[in-house]
């Protein structure tokens, strides 16, 4: 099957994209019996040193409901100057611009090796990016130090035309205006109160001001913009003001009693970020930084109050449903979120403390809007310093990786369609004929939105196959999926990534085997895990837990060969052997989608440099422990490791091979021969 | 419009025998029969005739000639001119007692007829210038009713001038009644009995007021008795031309009579005898009940066991025994209390004492504080307490042996045994929660909307705020801009440049840092400065016209009670705060409630955020003075709320204008900022049995009934308190009043202020008459007649004035003085002047409902009073007069002060008023050159420049002389007065006259004759 290993290799190289099954069943009852939905991973921005973008605008299908790009797979007239749309099937006629195309004059989009390409369009004003720090001042001092210092170098690695803006929070909020001289100028909120985006508007005086006063001087019609942009300035501009004004950044001043938490005001700070940019650069590409060293404990989205007497909400907690501020906080986050990603823009979490710092309320700030989530023990370590440097590494080109702003539009041939989507993307609702109506992750549209994405930035997107039983696809029939990825490149352009790929159909009956060689084990572990973890937010666990079981147990009967009722005959061919194992991992991980930890098992045989060489390729940056048998950090690796010996079963095994490792987890070999139990089973 | 207020005088017949019985037929206010016949002679009364007033204004032809009224017929004639060429003034001594005589005399042609009279004092007889009540119905005299400015228009107005001579005024003229009745042993023979003269001879009449511009001087020399009724009539008239002006002006030869003014009581005179008799010397306070010198007078004043007046005045100084007696007399019983008030430094300052942790010594019962009223007993082992009579024991700390007299042997070491006034300092019990108070804080916060900007004051303010600031105590201070959103600075010394922070949640306003707006100057200084130099420019390309007002003040309070200190609030403030916030005000200056039941409502706040305000501010220590520069409506009545129960001051600069009222606010924001002041203080004031205080007038609040509450007090702001019995007094124990006032010094320091007053009891009604204070009485009337404005109509309240005055004057007559007549004017001794004071008072702009009168200038001074000691509200009433061009260069003494009357002016003289709110130099049109050249430094009267506020530094001694005497007037004063240069017959000088308020008010008011006539006239009614 190496070919087929190479294959999927090469597609991904190329397109970004990983199919779960790479030839795919042909009726969507077969589909169904597969266990494993018909899915894709699909990186968008997948890096391409070798792609250069096209100077010019895709050809679209002229069908209002279809508008797919040109592609390789569709049926060209060179004569006739017409094209077949692979998807709808609308004939086409080139634009003028295409008159000289011929078999052997043809336009990049047409070769075969263009399955994925890119236009970069000329339209539209282009504005800078812009990076808004939010930066909360109740860190200890040596935290504020290396956080201040981070910011302050960060601003070198800033494109130089960039705005940046600075936010800082405790008891109350500051909206710092950069372009003073003589005297350093902020907007102060009360960290308690709930404004609306309006509020927000009027307070930081970004509303246009009343019109009589204009009328008298129509010399300065571009009055306004001035004003909307006191806080937002070009970096270059404002870079020592900003260093100084960083410099000069005290711990927030409101004393804290004894047994109190300080006051932070979080959720006021984001809430009043987003509305900044909201009335100032909608639909621009824009990047809210949050910096925190706590839980918010004030104001809407405050996670826990201010007395230390009482705990943060634990697990035990929130699944009593005693966590107080929860579901408001929740609340109020997601409301953020929502009304970011409208913007198009992206919120990240930086959250270094020992303790928790609410990111479980917070989650869908990042989540919803394509942003980074990291978390630390302190901002005084490399794992942060490294992580939010890296943010502004460049790729090949020169180019930051990241960008903005990003719909996601997919066309899929008749017999596929869309169920959905999971990634850091919210759906832009747009209804179409190859949208499905059983939704898997974010559904019901063939369009999302990712605010903020790098060329790492992946989504599991799911299909249905809805071709009936009855109506076979002709032998060696191919579907089509198309993904038009619209977005603000880092150097400020409008982009559009297309990717077409085709995969083929295969009835299941006769060709059972080639459908199972072609299975991405890595793929399908990583897309269950992904449905698994999206069901967790609105399930209940063990219902999530349970269903994960019953997938396997059913993809082992499905492909298993074995025996009924004789577990030691089961076998599974070499595609499906790593499987099972992810998916006890993940498992144990819980609903927290953590890929970061996945590389500790590694980490544990490879020797330092291996880990440093995996530490400079991730991101976030992993946390990094070096501890030694029987050390106190030795429980994070303990902790991730298959625990074959466990107190449970110590004295059992009888052997004294180990330290027992203290879970109740099950070891990998007990699962597995459980497992094998279960799928030999006729009972299931 | 002209309005003829008052209008003729009623002839007085001289031969008619009798006269003198027959009643005044005017005073009567509102008397609604004079409404209808505004000119007739008033047919002659019965002896006591006054049941005639009603009607006794037959609409009778007007006499043919000045003199023809043969008998009291009076008439409410149009026509206000008619002279009293009456008798000289007669300054003799008189007693204590200067009752009116009446003059049974038909005519006094000189003073000197009246001494056939055998009654005593002066009298004023045959006060038929029923004209009074005529003009009392003009428009601004509310009480007199429904007398319509028309019906005195005098629409037919004669043209003939001896039709404009209708009723030729009766008025007795026998101004010298020397004969006091027995003169009281007690009281020096100080004043001059002042009388309204008699019966008036035939001549005399009352002159109208000379028409403005017109050779008033020259005809009318000051001491010619001119002062006819002024009439707003006559003035207004002006320049139009009263028809009969010049035919009057031409005929006061003729032999009508009229009132002399100068036969009617002079407050000048009474100030110069107290002045005479009393000034210099020293003032020991050794004797209970003694009355003080008035507040006029200059004297050293020696604290010997009593507070010294400068601290406390009373309405008088001997109580009625029992609360009939008070009731009958009607004289309010109130004390002025200004604990705070500057002592002289050739008089010895407080001592404080210091008991340590004990703290003050107080009687258990009551809580009095230690004083000389304690008796102590036993040895010395216990002690009475004088208020409550409870025996307490001596705690043993305090413990001393007492002398052969029983007295303790280290009472004159202890200032709380042998003095009226002394300091304890306080412990903490005395403290918020228990703990030393910080020191307190001064936040200045600046309006710096465009008006202000645009005009400068933006950075007037900031450079003098740099200079002043170096003067400073030491004090924390701390500085907020605003438009429509507040900038709060960070000026901590660290920084290298001042950090702006903008809240602009106007809503729900808070103080956005903690360490750094509070700063201690020298230690901020650079950053301070750096800030001060900015904030002009920092907003000098603004356009904001919009302000917010009260989260203005809600975040300087949360900025002092985030410093959990006390402190003060400078407010640079300039328009109706229109922005969307709380407090914010419309526009609702509407005249058509002026003289309506409803024109308490302009008075009152237009919203109860600021009352909430306020309170949450006393609550904090938050005192807030604002300086006000508006240049329209800006409803002073809400904006001024906060500042009047803080404690703090508010200083309005109408139309502000750099070149001519920078000094002014200058001196006004030095002398605020350097003022002494305590600051979240509470008083209360305790009194021996038999009665208490019950009401409390001031810039106070006030949570329960007896602790009165300040944000801050400081040496100007007065406390009026007024007094009623609960049981009888004792004659032997007197009555006893304790001021303790608890506060917080500037230094931060927790003290207790105890100022103990005794005063005498007297069943004898002519015990409690000899021992008023009329300025005591006047500051107690305004204050409590300012307080009613707000809740009932001026119209009530002008009449209740009216009557108390009539009340308090019929029952000394009727009690207290000699049998006489019953036209016969008789007034006390000691409330010789109320008459005419009352009238000011009635006079003033806030009783006065007139459309023409800001509504924020009547809510201004309204204010103002409300906060006024007695010297304060005495020159306010009263403004001093003083004829410049007397001046001895040779001399250091101010010159004598003339009565403001326009009679008193003269066209040669240059004059300079002031009442404590403005200041005008009135330059006659024939000014001496050599003082115009000495003053102005410029050759004649028409190359003066009257638009400067300052007179120019000419190196001569007018100038020097002059300035000096300004600055001797302005010492003292609470605010700094803005001096207006009037040129006689110059449009400024309509101003002017309004503050000779001896005579007819421009917008009303009646003149001081005629008001007498009217309280006469209530007198005779009550008496019957």
């Amino acid at each position: 099957m190496a070919t087929y290993l190479e294959f999927i290799q090469q597609n991904e190289e190329r397109d970004g994209v990983r199919f779960s099954w790479n030839v795919w069943p042909s009726s969507r009852l077969e589909a169904t019996r597969m266990v494993v939905p018909l899915a894709c991973l699909l990186t968008p921005l997948k890096e391409r040193p070798d792609l250069p973008p096209v100077q010019y605008e895709p050809v679209l299908c002229s069908r209002p409901t279809c508008k797919a790009v040109l592609n390789p797979l569709c049926q060209v007239d060179y004569r006739a100057k017409l094209w077949a749309c692979n998807f709808c099937f609308q004939r086409n006629q080139f634009p003028p611009a295409y008159g000289g195309i011929s078999e052997v004059n043809q336009p990049a989009e047409l070769m075969p090796q263009f399955s994925t390409i890119e236009y970069m369009i000329q339209r539209g004003a282009q504005s800078p990016l812009i990076f808004l720090y939010v930066v909360d001042t109740c860190l200890e001092e040596d935290d504020l130090q290396a956080l201040k210092e981070s910011l302050q170098m960060s601003l070198s690695l800033l494109p130089p035309d960039a705005l940046v803006g600075l936010i800082t929070f405790g008891r109350m909020v500051q909206v710092h205006e950069l372009s003073c001289e003589g005297i350093s100028k902020s907007y102060v909120f009360r960290g308690t109160k709930d404004l609306t985006a309006k509020q927000i508007q009027d307070m930081l005086g970004l509303t246009k001001p009343a019109m009589p006063m204009q009328q008298a001087r129509p010399v300065q019609p571009q009055e306004h913009p001035c004003a909307s942009t006191r806080f937002l300035q070009p970096v270059h501009k404002i870079d020592m003001n900003l260093t100084d004004l960083l410099g000069e950044l005290q711990r927030d001043p409101w004393p804290v009693t004894q047994g109190k938490r300080p006051l932070r005001s979080t959720g006021v700070a984001l809430s009043i970020a987003v509305g900044l940019l909201e009335g100032t650069f909608p639909n621009t590409g824009a990047r809210i930084m949050l910096f925190t060293g706590g839980p918010p404990t004030q104001g809407p989205g405050m996670v826990v109050g201010d007395e230390l007497k009482i705990p943060i909400r634990s697990w035990h907690d929130i699944e009593k449903d005693n966590a107080r501020f929860m579901k408001k906080a929740t609340k109020h986050y997601e409301m953020l979120a929502n009304r970011t990603a409208a913007n198009g823009h992206c919120i990240d979490i930086y959250a270094c403390a020992l303790d928790q710092t609410g990111l479980l309320e917070m989650k869908c700030c990042a989540n919803l809007t394509g942003g980074y989530m990291v978390m630390g023990d302190s901002f005084n370590t490399s794992l942060f310093k490294q992580t939010f440097q890296r943010i502004f590494t460049k790729d090949f080109n020169g180019d930051f990786r990241m960008a903005f702003g990003a719909t996601l539009d997919i066309k899929t041939s008749r017999e596929l369609k869309i169920a959905g989507a999971i990634g850091p993307c919210v759906s832009l609702n747009v209804k179409g004929p190859c949208v499905s109506e059983n939704e898997l992750g974010v559904g019901g549209t063939s369009q999302w939105k990712i605010c903020g994405l790098d060329p790492t930035s992946t989504l599991g997107i799911y299909f249905e196959v809805v071709n009936q039983h009855n109506a076979p696809i002709p032998q060696g029939g191919r579907g089509a999926i198309q993904f038009v990825t619209h977005y603000q490149h880092s150097s400020t352009q409008r982009r559009i990534r297309v990717t077409t790929i085709a995969r083929n159909w295969a009835d299941v009956q006769s060709q059972l085997r080639h459908i199972e060689a072609a299975f991405d084990q890595e793929a399908a572990a990583v897309l269950m895990a992904r449905l698994g973890v999206f069901r967790a937010e609105s399930e209940e666990g063990p219902d999530v837990l349970r269903w994960l079981d019953r997938q396997l147990i059913r993809l082992c009967q499905k492909f298993g060969q074995y025996n009924k009722e004789d577990p030691t005959s089961f076998r599974l061919s070499d595609s499906f052997s790593l499987y099972p194992q992810t998916i006890a991992q993940w498992r144990k991980a819980g609903y927290q989608d953590m890929p970061e930890y996945e590389n500790f098992k590694h980490l544990l045989q490879a020797p330092l440099d291996d880990a440093q060489e995996i530490l400079q390729a991730r991101f976030p940056m992993p946390r990094y422990i070096n501890t030694e048998h029987g050390g106190s950090q030795a429980r994070f690796l303990l902790s991730k490791v298959n625990p074959s010996q466990t107190h449970n079963n110590l004295y059992a095994w009888g052997q004294e091979t180990g330290a027992p490792i203290l879970t109740d987890d099950v070891s990998l070999q007990v699962f597995m021969d459980h497992l094998k139990k279960l799928a030999v089973s006729s009972a299931c | 419009m002209s309005q003829q207020g008052y209008v003729a005088t009623p002839p007085y017949s001289q031969p008619q025998p009798g006269i003198g019985l027959s009643p005044p037929h005017y005073g009567h206010y509102g008397d609604p029969s004079h409404t209808a016949s505004p000119t007739g002679m008033m047919k002659p009364a019965g002896p006591l005739g006054v049941t005639a007033t009603g009607g006794m204004l037959p609409p009778g032809p007007p006499p043919p000639g000045p003199h023809q009224f043969g008998q009291n017929g009076a008439h409410a004639a149009s026509h206000p001119q008619q002279r009293f060429p009456g008798p000289p003034p007669v300054n003799s001594v008189a007693s204590s007692y200067v009752p009116y005589q009446p003059s049974a005399q038909s005519s006094y042609p000189s003073p000197m007829s009246t001494s056939s009279v055998t009654q005593l004092g002066s009298q004023l007889s045959a006060m038929q210038i029923n004209s009074y009540g005529s003009s009392m119905a003009s428009p601004s005299q509310g009480p007199p009713g429904p007398l319509s400015a028309t019906s005195l228009q005098t629409p037919p107005r004669p043209p003939q001038p001896s039709i404009l001579l209708p009723g030729s005024q009766v008025l007795p003229p026998p101004p010298a009644t020397l004969n006091g009745p027995g003169a009281s042993p007690l009281l020096p023979p100080m004043y001059r009995p002042d009388g309204l003269s008699g019966p008036a001879p035939p001549n005399s009449q009352y002159q109208p007021p000379p028409l403005p511009g017109q050779a008033l001087g020259a005809r009318y020399p000051p001491q010619q008795a001119n002062s006819g009724p002024q009439m707003a009539g006559a003035q207004l008239s002006y320049p139009g031309g009263f028809p009969g002006g010049p035919a009057q002006l031409a005929g006061p030869p003729q032999p009508q009579k009229k009132l002399d003014p100068d036969s009617v009581p002079s407050p000048i005179q009474v100030i110069e005898n107290d002045r005479a008799s009393r000034g210099g010397q020293v003032y020991a306070t050794n004797t209970r009940g003694q009355i003080p010198p008035l507040v006029t007078t200059d004297c050293i004043i020696q604290d010997q066991g009593n507070a010294s007046p400068r601290f406390i005045r009373c309405t008088t100084y001997c109580f009625p025994c029992t609360s009939d007696m008070a009731k009958q007399a009607q004289i309010p019983l109130a004390a002025v209390i200004k604990p705070f008030a500057t002592i002289p430094s050739n008089e010895s300052p407080l001592y404080l004492v210091n008991h340590g942790e004990s703290g003050p010594v107080r009687c258990n019962r009551c809580k009095a504080y230690m004083c000389p009223f304690m008796q102590f007993i036993e040895g010395g082992r216990r002690y009475q307490c004088g208020f409550c009579n409870c025996v307490n024991d001596v705690p043993p700390f305090y413990f001393q042996h007492l002398d052969h007299i029983g007295r303790r042997l280290d009472h004159y070491e202890k200032p709380e045994l042998s003095l009226g006034s002394y300091e304890y300092v306080a412990t903490l019990d005395y403290c918020r929660k228990n703990k030393p108070p910080n020191p307190p804080a001064f936040i200045f916060m600046i309006d710096v909307s465009y008006s202000n900007i645009k005009n400068g004051l933006v950075k007037l303010i900031c450079e003098e705020l740099k200079t002043m600031l170096e003067k400073l105590p030491k004090i924390r201070v701390g500085f907020i801009t605003y438009n429509k959103v507040l900038h709060f600075f960070n000026v901590k010394s660290n920084l290298a440049q001042p950090q702006m922070m903008v809240v602009t949640d106007v809503g729900e306003v808070f103080v956005p840092l903690l360490d750094g707006f509070l700063v201690n100057y020298q230690e901020s200084q650079s950053v301070i400065h750096n800030l001060l130099d900015q904030i002009p420019d920092m907003f000098a390309d603004s356009n904001e016209n919009e302000t917010v007002f009260a989260p203005v003040i809600q975040a300087g309070m949360e900025a002092l009670k985030a410093a959990d200190c006390p402190g003060k609030l400078f407010i640079f403030h300039s328009s109706l705060p229109t922005a969307e916030a709380p407090g914010k005000l419309k526009n609702r200056d509407d005249k058509k409630l002026v003289n309506t039941d409803k024109e308490k409502i302009l008075f009152q706040p237009q919203t109860n955020v600021y009352d909430s305000l306020a309170k949450d501010c006393v609550a904090h220590g938050c005192s807030v003075t604002l300086f006000l520069f508006p240049s329209q409506y800006v409803d002073v009545a809400s904006l001024g709320l906060v500042p009047q129960l803080t404690g703090g001051t508010l200083y309005k600069y109408n139309n502000f204008q750099m070149h001519l009222d920078r000094q002014q606010f200058l001196n006004d924001l030095r002398n605020d900022i350097e003022k002494k002041i305590g600051f979240d203080a509470i008083m209360r004031v305790r009194t021996s049995t038999g009665f208490r205080a019950t009401d409390f007038f001031g810039g106070i609040l006030m949570n329960n009934t007896t602790d009165v509450e300040m944000a801050a007090i400081d040496c100007d702001k007065a406390v009026t308190v007024e007094f009623k019995h609960d049981d009888k007094l004792s004659e032997d124990t007197g009555a006893l009043i304790q001021c303790a006032v608890l506060y917080t010094t500037i230094s931060g320091q927790r003290r207790l202020r105890i100022h103990n007053l005794g005063l005498n009891c007297s069943s004898q009604l002519a015990d409690l008459y000899k021992s008023c204070e009329t300025d005591a009485l006047i500051n107690f009337f305004a204050k409590s007649a300012f307080k009613a404005v707000l809740h009932q109509p001026l119209k009530v309240i002008r009449e209740i004035l009216v009557n108390q005055t009539a009340h308090m004057l019929a029952c000394y007559r009727k009690n207290c003085a000699s049998p006489s007549a019953a036209s016969q004017l008789i007034l006390p001794d000691s409330m010789k002047v109320l008459p005419v004071y009352m009238n000011c008072l009635l006079k003033n702009c806030v009783l006065l409902s007139r459309p023409e009168i800001s509504t924020d200038e009547r809510a201004y001074q309204r204010q103002l009073v409300m906060a006024m000691g007695v010297a304060d509200s005495q020159l306010f009433f009263y403004p001093q007069l003083l004829p410049i061009h007397t001046l001895d260069v040779k001399s250091t003494m101010l010159p004598a002060a003339v009565r403001c009357s326009e009679s008193r002016l003269s066209e040669e003289g240059i004059f300079l008023l002031a009442n404590g709110l403005h200041m005008f130099l009135w330059l006659g049109v024939s000014s001496p050159p050599e003082l115009i050249q000495g003053i102005f430094n410029v050759p004649s009267f028409a190359h003066i420049n009257t638009d400067m506020t300052l007179l120019p530094e000419v190196g001569n001694p007018y100038s020097q002389q002059l300035r000096m005497i300004m600055g001797i007037i302005q010492q003292k004063r609470p605010y700094s007065m803005k001096l207006t240069i009037v040129k006689q017959r110059e449009q400024p000088e309509m101003v002017f006259r309004q503050f000779l308020v001896e005579d007819k008010g421009l917008y009303g008011g009646s003149s001081y004759v005629d008001f007498l006539c009217c309280v006469h006239k209530e007198i005779c009614q009550l008496l019957n």
